[in-house]
């Protein structure tokens, strides 16, 4: 993809003047790292407070009396009972069970869903959306309209309450309207770090003003797509187009703490999601290969895409995500294996480069999280 | 100690009194990739020019090193195993990565010098 197609963020400009290394990222000119690099900028956000643009994702918007309604017959999440001032994580799944998308519900109160989709699958979403549901509540994507920002880190609410001092009192997946520097923006205390920190919906054409003044403070530096991966790594957290997709179920994601118990077979409103009966079976009688975590046992990182083997040498899963975890101190890695090798601790091999490197199956998050539970 | 030479793919040759040649990978190489978190080395082995006799691991990526001539390689660099991070911090002294005695000791004259090499990568940049 040549650059002239690429889309560009409302802080692009400020990126370039930040000596940005750009590269292209869901039809997105992103910034991968900046001068600190990726090691760094890793380091600063677990230590101190990082921002990201995470504007490509999708905003939509969701109003009417039905809207949760009928966003709950496409999620296998309890959208209804979802109080307001609140956000959940929440995935679109298709007829065979398979995730389209994972994505994040808040409730603005008032009839008024908010969500934040992938980069990569916000057309696609917005389009589901307006087929399944259209006629049942009032779809407004807000992808030009509105940037996202991210403040990761232990310093990031001491950063933000400098602004507003009311988000101090803000709990994990707590979701409010707040004015920063007179801008009226949507702030919810949650992340993609494992981190405390919040994600800030600003409209497009104050995102630069705040960006800046979040960037004078003196914990904040700026943090690329680069180490936000192997944030989210650390932190156990899917990455939707590698570690789920459509041809995986949130059973075999190993996300099944994702469906709300309102919707299991036993809850006051069980299914009536796309694939509702294969996820079912699924956790009635299990499946054949499930989303693990994976330790190598060597220096050497395991790829996306590396093949698994047993002891005998025959093939029993793939890598999804794999690379050097700087917190960790070490690789770190996520794949699909046969059910039979998911027990923690069970040794497994890679082939990285024709060689075989032992792992062994691990629990995650590989570092801890430190969401603000109140 | 003689004059570097260089590859297009990056790495730096530097000829020992011994005739061995030393090889690691450039600032620009090391500046491009990122953080190094993991080096493979090669095996004190023949290898042929061109076949991938090192692998650089950054955080983001893995990205071959080519054995720049025809050779033996008699030594590799053990401080890499546990400090990968020198290829970063001095990628042309202690991040050095293999030493290998070349089958054809005047190839190495015939590459790349320091004004060639600083032109490439002037014309990488521009590009």
């Amino acid at each position: 993809m040549s650059t002239e197609t690429l889309s560009k963020t409302p802080l692009h400009a400020l990126h370039l003047e930040l000596g940005a290394r750009m590269v292209p990222f869901a039809g997105y000119d992103m910034p991968v790292q900046y001068p600190l690099g990726v090691m760094k900028e890793h380091q600063h956000t677990r230590e101190q407070a990082g921002l990201f643009d995470v504007s490509h994702m999708g905003q939509i918007r969701l109003t009417g009396a039905n809207a949760a309604k009928a966003l709950e017959t496409l999620v296998p999440v309890d959208i209804i009972d979802l109080p307001v001032g609140m956000q959940r994580y929440a995935m679109f799944t298709n007829e065979s069970g398979g995730i389209l998308d994972d994505l994040m519900v808040a409730n603005l109160g008032n009839d008024e869903l908010f969500l934040v989709v992938n980069a990569a699958c916000k057309d696609q979403d917005l389009a589901h959306l307006q087929k399944h549901i259209g006629d049942q509540c009032t779809i407004t994507a807000l992808f030009e309209e509105r940037a996202l920002l991210a403040l990761q880190g232990p310093a990031a609410v001491t950063v933000l309450a400098r602004l507003a001092p009311d988000v101090a009192k803000m709990t994990f997946m707590q979701f409010k309207r707040v004015s920063l520097l007179g801008v009226d923006c949507f702030v919810s205390r949650s992340g993609y770090t494992g981190e405390d920190g919040f994600e800030i919906s600003v409209p497009a054409a104050e995102a630069e003003k705040l960006a800046r003044a979040l960037l004078a403070e003196p914990e904040v530096q700026a943090i690329g797509l680069g180490a936000r991966d192997s944030l989210r790594l650390e932190a156990g957290l899917c990455l939707y187009g590698h570690d789920m997709n459509t041809e995986t179920t949130p059973i075999e994601a190993s996300l099944l703490w994702a469906i709300s118990k309102p919707r299991r077979p036993d809850g006051a409103r069980a299914g009536g999601f796309p694939g509702a009966e294969q996820i079912f079976a699924q956790q009635q009688n299990g499946v054949a290969r499930k989303r693990v975590g994976l330790l190598p046992q060597e220096r050497t990182p395991v790829r996306e895409g590396a093949e698994i083997v047993n002891e005998a040498g025959e093939i029993i899963g793939s890598v999804c995500s794999g690379g050097f975890g700087p917190t960790l101190g070490g690789p770190l890695a996520m794949g699909y294996l046969d059910s039979a090798y998911v027990a923690l601790d069970t040794p497994v091999w890679a082939i990285v480069r024709g060689k075989k490197v032992q792992m062994l199956v691990s629990k995650m998050p590989f570092v801890a999280q430190r969401y603000y539970r109140g | 100690m003689s004059e570097l030479r260089f590859t297009e793919d990056h790495e730096w040759l530097r000829t020992e009194a011994d005739g061995s040649v030393t090889v690691g990978i450039t600032a620009f190489a090391q500046n491009a990739l990122g953080d190094v978190v993991f080096v493979q080395l090669p095996e004190l082995q023949a290898y042929e020019k061109g076949a991938e006799a090192a692998t650089v691991e950054s955080v983001k990526a893995a990205s071959g090193v080519y054995m720049p001539l025809d050779g033996d390689v008699l030594e590799v660099n053990p401080a890499l195993q546990d400090a990968p991070e020198l290829v970063n911090e001095d990628p042309l002294g202690e991040g050095w990565f293999f030493r290998f005695q070349p089958s054809d000791a005047a190839a190495v004259g015939k590459l790349l010098d320091q004004d060639a090499y600083d032109r490439l990568i002037k014309a990488q940049a521009e590009a």
